[in-house]
């Protein structure tokens, strides 16, 4: 993974020593909280419903093990003993003292972690396929070019005082793990017309308030010019991007008002007028920083079998396995997802479970996923069964991914200032519901994203069923989508018709699901039957 | 009935106005009649609060109960971690709040 060198390292102490001062002039009263409130936030900074809340970021979704330890140190000691991991594969922690966080900024720099970019009106944490490095079907690493892109961005002036927020997402597979279409630009890396590597360039996607798929505004851009070219998107949205309407900024807005071919005329003829004459990737940094991702010293040679006469641990390896590069390795995604608990938290004790079994199992590499999910990804297949034995012992060997009970989920109204309803509760009642493997198992790959207001942090837009959390008279009540995607077939979910309870919303998930497993042909999954039958089957069943 | 709430500027932890200081726990604020705008602009500019408003509650058996969900779940914690609650845990309290 890449590590710091002595300028990025002098870079974040400065920061922390300069947000030490702020925080001291704003405790001390020299400064009003309208004046701090845009500095904290450019720190992570948030003040939620019971504390402050700090986001600490991870760079496209990679961890080494001390940095694991740290954040176990940081919700043991500044916390109360647990951490969240979000839908940008960042770490929060619910329970700051505004006072410790310099603190905090200054123990997390010690082992290169930042909380630098992870709100605010700017480029937020870079987000990649979470199987970088290891994925059998991707073309190459994406994180160098992430790591490029963050670099590059973090601090420049054109990205410094954007309209609004702004994120990348990458992968360089065609199975997208990254939700690269739900992005400001998403980047896949694919081959060109010669053979070599480039990017396809999508603009303009994401949720919130107005959901939009990202455009397709180039099919092959040659690597060597992403800066040039992600400049020159940037150039058109800062110049024609709206600022008056903050529900109008975000660069989806402005594609979707010009139309993705004006917009994509603009960007290229942007692109000709600042593009150098040459490459604008000098090949030599961008060696500099590939070189701190190259592939871990894999064993050749090894069995390719796993041996699953242990019918849970065969349950387990079903869905939390994944197919790896290399022979003889597995990709391993620990679900955060336990039955009635809370998704995407982690205590400190787990976090150093995870920590131990990446150093022992994993080349001590860790990845967290916009699923909410953490993934061990380099596992020999012989290590396999003592992996999920040291995870069942941490209770978190649940085998639930891409089933019904993995949901992914906001914090909502338990913890966000922001929220209109609570989605933790609901999240733990469906999963309660359809606790049941075997069933399960027989429903097949279903996504229930739910989210407690309309700036969508749980990806209800994307989910085969969302669920969204809405402000009714002053109670909480929930609308049903259905048909959502985050993958390489993205789609928006459409709201099916009326709101509910809380009970009423687990009902009408209970009855979508039992019309799908009524009208579903052999092996068709629930996105697939939803797309082939339409709505009108499942409003019928839910509204009777 | 009135009552004044904010977060403690250096803990961020919810705080209730007492009529003389603020405190933990929503059992203990008072009904602030018409002067919760003046009280809360006084104790800002003190720093002795962070963003501080004024909520509507109705009165209740174990003290006042605020009228939106987002002010009873700043008044006990989140309601998915009971063990995280700022009173000790108590059914007919937790029933009350949320």
């Amino acid at each position: 993974m890449y590590r710091y060198d002595t300028y990025d390292q002098a870079i974040v102490d400065a920061r922390v020593e300069e947000f030490r001062d702020q925080v001291a002039r704003r405790i001390s009263g020299e400064m009003s909280e309208d004046q701090f409130k845009p500095l904290r936030l450019k720190n992570g900074l948030y003040l939620q419903l019971h504390a402050y809340m700090l986001r600490v970021a991870v760079p496209y979704g990679t961890l080494n093990p001390e940095q694991m330890r740290m954040l176990a140190h940081i919700a043991r000691t500044y916390d109360r003993g647990y951490g969240h991991f979000t839908t940008r594969q960042n770490m929060q922690f619910h329970w700051i003292k505004l006072e410790q966080t310099p603190e905090i900024l200054a123990k997390l720099a010690t082992v290169q972690m930042h909380a630098i970019q992870t709100s605010g009106e700017s480029i937020r944490n870079i987000s990649a396929d979470q199987f970088a490095g290891a994925a059998a079907d991707e073309i190459c690493d994406p994180r160098p070019w992430a790591e490029y892109i963050r670099q590059f961005t973090t601090f420049h002036p054109e990205f410094s005082y954007l309209p609004r927020k702004f994120k990348f997402g990458l992968t360089a597979s065609a199975t997208d793990r990254a939700a690269i279409k739900l992005h400001d630009v998403g980047l896949q890396l694919v081959y060109g017309p010669d053979g070599d590597i480039g990017f396809r360039v999508y603009v303009g996607g994401g949720m919130g308030r107005t959901p939009f798929i990202a455009s397709l505004i180039r099919d092959f851009l040659p690597a060597a010019s992403l800066c040039s070219y992600i400049e020159a998107i940037l150039r058109v949205w800062n110049r024609n991007g709206r600022r008056d309407n903050i529900h109008k900024q975000r660069i989806k807005i402005l594609v979707h008002d010009l139309g993705a071919e004006e917009f994509t005329r603009q960007v290229e003829a942007e692109w000709q007028a600042i593009r150098p004459n040459d490459d604008d990737i000098p090949l030599v940094e961008y060696e500099r920083i590939a070189a701190h991702f190259v592939p871990p010293p894999f064993e050749e040679g090894l069995d390719d079998r796993i041996d699953r006469t242990d019918p849970a641990f065969s349950a387990w390896v079903e869905r939390s396995a994944h197919t790896h590069k290399q022979p003889g390795y597995a990709i391993v995604t620990v679900s955060l997802k336990p039955i009635g608990g809370i998704p995407g938290d982690l205590t400190a004790e787990q976090m150093e479970v995870l920590a131990d079994l990446a150093e022992r199992y994993s080349f001590s590499d860790l990845r967290s996923t916009h699923e909410q999910n953490v993934v061990l990804p380099h596992v020999r297949k012989s290590d396999l069964y003592a992996v999920w034995a040291a995870l069942r012992e941490a209770d978190l060997a649940t085998a639930n991914l891409s089933l019904i009970s993995e949901l992914i989920v906001c914090p909502g109204l338990d913890y966000c200032s922001l929220a209109n309803a609570r989605s933790l509760p609901l999240a733990q009642k469906i999963a309660e519901r359809f606790a049941d493997e075997e069933r399960q198992r027989d429903i097949g790959e279903l996504k229930i994203k739910i989210s407690g207001c309309i700036n969508a942090c749980g990806h209800h837009h994307v989910g085969h069923i969302g669920v969204l959390g809405v402000d009714k008279k002053g109670t909480e009540n929930y609308q049903l989508l259905l048909g959502g995607s985050g993958a390489e077939d993205a789609s928006l979910a459409k709201i099916v018709g009326p709101g509910f309870s809380e009970d009423g919303i687990v009902e009408a998930v209970e009855r979508t699901v039992e019309k799908y497993r009524a009208v579903r042909n052999d092996g068709e999954r629930f996105l697939d039957t939803y797309r082939r039958v339409g709505v009108e089957p499942f409003k019928e069943a839910i509204y009777g | 009935m009135k009552i004044v709430t904010g977060n403690d500027l250096t803990t961020g932890a919810v705080v209730w106005w007492t009529g003389t200081a603020w405190s933990r726990h929503i059992t203990e604020a008072i009904d602030v009649g018409d002067k919760g705008e003046a009280i809360a602009r006084r104790e800002e500019a003190a720093r002795r609060v962070n963003i501080p408003y004024v909520i509507e509650a109705t009165p209740g058996a174990h003290g006042p109960v605020p009228a939106h969900i987002k002010d009873r779940i700043r008044a006990t914690g989140p309601s998915v971690r009971p063990d995280l609650a700022v009173t000790p845990v108590d059914e007919s309290v937790g029933s009350y709040v949320i």
